[in-house]
């Protein structure tokens, strides 16, 4: 469970910089997604960014507490 | 993680907030604009807030029935976590009525004693302040079962008071706040546009899901730590 967690935040860091790609990339063309709409785009992935945060650092409290209840 | 199925529906009911939120159709309207968007969010903090206490003085009345301190632990972490939930939901009707509310053309304190004076503000400041009594009330009694009994009781006149402060008490007196009357948030028919509804409900059950389980893993950490100084 422990490795799979770490593989999982592991992967969602390598995700995050695969991110910042895009927006290497984009600067060359300006029609990209996350520009449009007057960026708000970049707002909703800002917020999804805590909020899933919030929600790992949760899953990882709660797999802490199950364990402690099993020993 | 322990029944972990209704814990997903959280996150993805929030994700889906987050995103339909802030990029679905939401109508048009004088001094709201964009900001009626705050729907979502602020009056969802509100509702996990009632359903929480609710949950609590459940089972307050369950101890009081049974007079198995599980139900008290339950009770008071219920209760922790919708007074969080109402905290935040006071903050943010504060940033959101400072935008709305105030004039925008004199300096923000000068209509901050008109804002301050609403009665929704002021009752939903006093039905806050009532749970923190039942804090502070519970802590202060060293004796567990009478602490737990104490507290239960209170409970349920917390919870007597929290509807008049924050339901009556404002709709006999002349307010800013919407929804005064009728159902507020619950009228289909000419309360809130149908697009809207299609992110307001899943986004009440989402963060109403979240209150629980933080709730949930507070009891479970309380209830290790009362078997570790049993043992």
């Amino acid at each position: 469970m422990k490795i799979l967690s770490s593989r999982l935040i592991i992967g969602a860091l390598l995700l995050t910089l695969s991110m910042a790609a895009f927006g290497q990339t984009a600067r060359s063309s300006m029609d990209n997604v996350m520009r449009s709409n007057g960026q708000i785009y970049v707002v909703i992935a800002v917020m999804l960014t805590i909020l899933i945060g919030l929600l790992l650092y949760l899953v990882r409290l709660d797999k802490k507490i199950s364990k402690m209840e099993k020993r | 993680m322990r029944n972990n199925w209704w814990k997903i529906w959280s996150a993805v009911l929030l994700v889906y907030t987050f995103v339909a939120g802030l990029l679905g159709p939401v109508p048009s309207l004088p001094l709201l604009q964009e900001t009626i968007r705050n729907l979502y969010f602020h009056v969802c903090m509100w509702f996990a807030m009632m359903i929480l206490f609710t949950v609590s003085v459940v089972y307050s009345i369950r101890y009081l029935r049974t007079l198995d301190l599980k139900y008290d632990i339950y009770a008071r972490h219920f209760a922790v976590t919708a007074i969080v939930m109402g905290l935040l939901g006071y903050t943010t009707g504060a940033i959101w009525a400072a935008y709305t509310w105030a004039d925008p053309n004199k300096p923000l304190i000068n209509s901050f004693s008109t804002i301050a004076r609403d009665p929704k503000l002021i009752g939903a400041a006093i039905a806050l302040l009532v749970y923190f009594a039942y804090l502070i009330l519970r802590d202060a009694v060293t004796d567990i079962d009478k602490r737990a009994r104490i507290s239960a009781v209170y409970n349920i006149f917390a919870y007597a008071i929290l509807f008049p402060a924050i339901w009556i008490l404002p709709r006999i007196l002349p307010s800013l706040h919407p929804g005064n009357d009728g159902n507020p948030a619950l009228d289909v028919k000419n309360d809130i546009s149908a697009s809207m509804r299609l992110v307001f409900y899943p986004a009440i059950i989402g963060w109403t899901l979240l209150g629980v389980w933080i709730a949930t893993l507070k009891i479970r950490i309380q209830l290790l730590a009362d078997k570790k100084l049993m043992s």
